[in-house]
């Protein structure tokens, strides 16, 4: 299972990625491998506030549904909106195209909550 | 044999042996074999952790949920085949010289019309009419009676016709001596060619035959649950590893994948084929499930018939009905609620996104005047209102 050395990772499957004052949100390769076939994304609203840990979006499988958790606290800049068209790139492109937010966050110290690579690969082995 | 059934098949050698064994300590082992959260496991589940299948509690079983994708397995059954294991499914055996007449009380269609060698889905009812279980009843011998029921019904139909047992009556649960498994999809035929010979065929729709391959025996229904061409394959569970791997290597030139309960639960949607638990339970009755065709009213005598009688003289109050989502939204979900003009009518049973159609599906019960075709609803999905309009039952028809 693909899990890139320059993401920090969430307990509940998100990958996280700095961009200065931003981070860039999507789900890992584990977590697409483990809902397969997603076929609905529910965006967050724009320019909302959320709290570390809050669901902000929904990620819905054939199976089931899944919410989403901002991995600190932010304000929505940027939804991936071509994922309305195409749910299927989180399973293609889980650390790319399949991105689903972006978050401007209060304060770069709650990145150390985060885990980084190796953490979340022990979590999921 | 797994029943003294005269009918068989020209061309296929049938065998002495196995003749009603007693079940050996392996067998039961197979079967009933628990694991952690005192979930049941089936004789194939060596082989579904071997395949890397996601597995899942279903009906007091671990069962496979799917091995790759479900939309993958589902296509595997539209287009090529597919084989699931249904080994949690539930066998009980009906003998006695009293057998038919009684059984005709039990249950809801009617037995008379079965020939030996044949099947027909009924209903299991309470006193009130309800249902306790939805099931295909095989005639196997003259006065003997095959009954495939659901896994997590298969003590509470047990309990239930024992207590009503007639004394001439024999009521045997041997679910855990079989293990079994409904292979699915158009290419069927040419696979049983490639598994037993090209000198077989198969039963014709809703028939049940004993057969014999290696010495080992097979009883095959031509029955399924996905709208497909296809069987339902039982063997004693200590041979369900070489039948599950037999199939698996004879169906790679046909496509074969082995699919798990993702994929069975998205094709008996699309063909809206009802799922105990969800669209069946003991407070719903079959008329209210649109099932009325599977219940013959003429019959004198069986449980639930008076309050039959009442809901289709009057009508039932709510009816379950088919229904697609329009235009892009989420796929619908049990409970979800349906409005019509802001009045609540109704609430989702099933709900998934159609791999075949690539739109929201569902069924739901609605009120019944509510519940016309054609009638566009809404359902809401995390407290958004998303449009469907009821739909003719099927929702998927074969091209």
């Amino acid at each position: 299972m693909n899990v890139p050395d320059d993401l920090l990772y969430t307990e509940t499957h998100e990958w996280v990625k700095r961009e200065g004052d931003n981070v860039r949100v999507g789900i890992t390769d584990h977590a697409q491998a483990e809902l397969t076939d997603v076929v609905y994304v529910e965006l967050p609203k724009m320019d909302r506030q959320a709290n570390a840990r809050e669901a902000i979006a929904v990620v819905e499988s054939v199976k089931a549904a899944s919410d989403i958790y901002a991995p600190v606290k932010g304000k929505v800049v940027e939804v991936n909106k071509a994922l309305e068209a195409n749910p299927g790139l989180i399973n293609r492109e889980p650390f790319g195209e399949g991105w689903i937010f972006v978050l401007q966050i209060d304060d770069a110290g709650d990145l150390k909550q985060l885990r980084d690579a190796a953490a979340y690969k022990k979590q999921i082995s | 044999m797994l029943f003294n059934m005269r009918l068989r098949p020209p061309n296929v050698a049938s065998s002495k042996g196995l003749l009603d064994p007693p079940l050996t300590a392996q067998t039961r082992r197979l079967a009933c074999r628990v694991s952690d959260g005192a979930q049941k496991t089936t004789p194939l589940y060596d082989e579904h952790m071997r395949r890397g299948a996601k597995m899942v509690p279903f009906g007091g079983w671990l069962m496979p949920v799917q091995y790759t994708s479900i939309v993958q397995e589902h296509r595997a059954v539209r287009k090529n085949i597919g084989m699931f294991d249904i080994s949690h499914m539930g066998q009980l055996i009906i003998d006695g010289s009293g057998a038919r007449d009684w059984l005709n009380t039990m249950l809801t269609n009617n037995i008379d019309k079965l020939d030996v060698g044949t099947g027909q889905y009924t209903f299991l009812l309470n006193d009130t009419g309800g249902i306790i279980d939805d099931l295909i009843a095989y005639r196997v011998g003259d006065e003997k009676f095959l009954l495939v029921v659901n896994a997590s019904r298969t003590d509470e139909d047990f309990s239930w016709l024992d207590r009503h047992r007639a004394n001439d009556v024999d009521l045997k649960n041997r679910s855990a001596d079989y293990g079994g498994v409904a292979i699915q999809g158009p290419r069927v035929v040419d696979l049983f060619h490639a598994v037993l010979g090209e000198h077989l065929d198969l039963p014709p729709r809703n028939h049940i035959v004993d057969l014999a391959r290696n010495g080992k025996e097979l009883l095959i229904a031509r029955t399924g649950y996905t709208g497909e061409d296809g069987v339902e394959v039982f063997f004693w569970a200590n041979e369900a590893t070489w039948f599950w791997n037999l199939v698996l290597e004879k169906g790679k030139q046909f496509g074969i994948e082995p699919c798990g309960l993702g994929a069975r639960d998205t094709l008996r949607l699309e063909m809206c084929y009802p799922l105990n638990g969800s669209d069946l339970s003991p407070e719903r009755n079959p008329i209210e499930a649109g099932l009325g065709f599977f219940v013959d009213l003429t019959k004198p005598n069986f449980t639930g018939r008076e309050v039959l009688l009442k809901t289709k003289e009057n009508g039932p109050a709510e009816k379950l009905v088919a229904f697609r989502m329009q235009g892009k939204g989420p796929p619908p979900r049990p409970h979800y609620s349906i409005f019509d003009n802001g009045e609540r009518v109704g609430e989702v049973t099933s709900g998934t996104v159609s791999p075949s159609l690539n739109y929201g599906i569902g069924m739901a019960y609605v009120s019944a005047s509510h519940a016309k075709i054609g009638s566009n609803i809404e359902i809401e999905i995390r407290g958004q209102k998303f449009p469907a309009t009821i739909e003719k039952k099927p929702l998927y028809k074969r091209s």
